[in-house]
């Protein structure tokens, strides 16, 4: 019999408790046990980025963490950028629910995304970044975004959505 | 992938992990950061039956003053490195080589502890530990020992460790009057495993002679490379073009010993490890003479 732990985890301001099996990584918790499928899994070695979610408001893999690991503790994935029925700690002014986070919206209107498989990771990524630097160059930008791959954009529009959230955010 | 199973424990006490250290000895693996372990357990190379997890254990990730010492617990992450302001008023080559340490998000999870015991010969903290003469503490069951950054590092993914023990802290001490760094690397792109990199270390005697020096390289053998011979050359003399030349060759042809990768030559790597010298070498010098 594998070993199974009791875990109580926070994500997106909503409590889960559920029994897992300590080899179960957070990306697969998060997708399979919570039905939270915004976390996309690409590389699953910590190289791609898409998996990025905030672990106790900090950017993080979360193929490379294990569920038992985040009992406790408190996670936001994507879906929890968009304000929801009960209130969100990320919710803006001006937010309501259904619409997009600025971050999310800049995306929409500067063309940040083509097939958008590693947005959700680039925009975890970005959330504490923007956070931090408010005002960004686009040396900075592009370090911060470093750690997340994309196939599709080349880049440069995401580069745009980002100088663009940090004019809506400020 | 997914890791194959294992058997989890998150001890809160450090006494508790040191227990279990020393009854899974040899098939335990010691869980801090993860951000080299879980990848290599999700492509199955590693396959512990026991992960100890220290993410719980209360006290191991302080940095804090003591006596005429750093300490700096082994489970510090590595992004603190880049912000705690103990970190630059006593060791600013860490500040300046930190963010080229992986990604924001792997510096935010990663460990300073983490990656010196997993010695990989193309990381950056056993360069850092190397030139900055750091001493490290090791527990087991029956007690510590302190070991000297120099003799820790015994090779490829190799330490001093013993099985059961788990490395707990990092003493660092004051650098000398007018001592000056510099950490430079190249890599393919921001974040990736560098191709080449120096940590260099001078302290300057007060009419502007080496009086020390370290020059400590990555990714240029099978673990942290100091150039010793290099190191002497500098010894006793003023800064010049030729000195500076003539170390920078000494050490990026005699003394590292890169193997290439699907990236670079050894070649490239020892054209690398020259022009880095020469500026890392450059920048450490400038710095200690403005405390001249």
């Amino acid at each position: 019999m594998p070993q199974s732990i009791s875990i109580t985890v926070t994500v997106n301001e909503r409590e889960y408790k559920r029994a897992v099996e300590p080899r179960l990584l957070l990306s697969d918790f998060l997708r399979h046990e919570l039905g939270l499928t915004g976390t996309h899994v690409g590389c699953e070695h910590g190289v791609c980025g898409a998996c990025t979610i905030l672990f106790e408001s900090e950017s993080a893999r979360s193929c490379l963490m294990f569920a038992v690991q985040a009992d406790g503790h408190n996670i936001t994935t994507v879906e929890g950028l968009v304000p929801s029925s009960s209130s969100s700690h990320l919710r803006t002014e001006g937010a309501s629910e259904g619409s997009l986070h600025p971050l999310q919206q800049a995306f929409w209107e500067a063309h940040g995304l083509q097939c958008g498989y590693c947005t959700p990771g680039i925009l975890m990524t970005l959330i504490p970044f923007l956070k931090q630097t408010p005002n960004p160059s686009e040396e900075e930008i592009r370090h911060a975004l470093s750690g997340n791959l994309c196939r599709c954009t080349g880049y440069q529009h995401i580069v745009d959505a980002v100088k663009l959230a940090a004019e809506k955010m400020k | 992938m997914k890791p194959a199973p294992f058997e989890y424990y998150a001890p809160d006490s450090i006494e508790q992990a040191l227990d279990f250290m020393s009854q899974y000895a040899g098939e335990a693996k010691i869980l801090a950061g993860g951000q080299s372990l879980v990848p290599a357990m999700n492509f199955r190379i590693v396959q512990p039956s026991v992960l100890i997890d220290l993410n719980r254990v209360a006290g191991l990730g302080q940095v804090r003053e003591e006596a005429s010492t750093l300490r700096i617990g082994a489970m510090t992450r590595e992004r603190e490195l880049e912000f705690n302001p103990l970190i630059s008023k006593w060791a600013p080559l860490l500040v300046e080589a930190a963010p080229h340490i992986a990604h924001p998000q792997i510096r935010n999870r990663g460990t300073i502890g983490g990656s010196i015991v997993n010695a990989d010969p193309a990381a950056e903290l056993p360069v850092l530990m190397l030139a900055l003469r750091a001493r490290l503490k090791a527990k087991n069951v029956s007690g510590e020992r302190w070991v000297e950054a120099q003799d820790f590092f015994m090779g490829m993914f190799t330490t001093a460790l013993e099985p059961d023990e788990i490395l707990v802290e990092i003493e660092l001490t004051a650098s000398p009057p007018r001592t000056g760094w510099s950490f430079m690397e190249v890599a393919p792109r921001a974040g990736d495993y560098a191709l080449m990199g120096v940590a260099a270390l001078v302290t300057l005697d007060q009419t502007g002679k080496y009086e020390q020096a370290k020059l400590v390289y990555l990714n240029a053998g099978d673990g942290p490379v100091e150039a010793k011979e290099a190191e002497k050359l500098l010894i006793g003399e003023p800064m010049s073009e030729h000195l500076i030349e003539s170390t920078a060759s000494k050490a990026s042809e005699t003394e590292i010993n890169p193997f290439g990768n699907i990236h670079t030559s050894p070649e490239f790597q020892r054209h690398l490890a020259n022009v880095l010298t020469k500026k890392a070498l450059q920048q450490a010098t400038q710095r200690a003479e403005e405390f001249l």
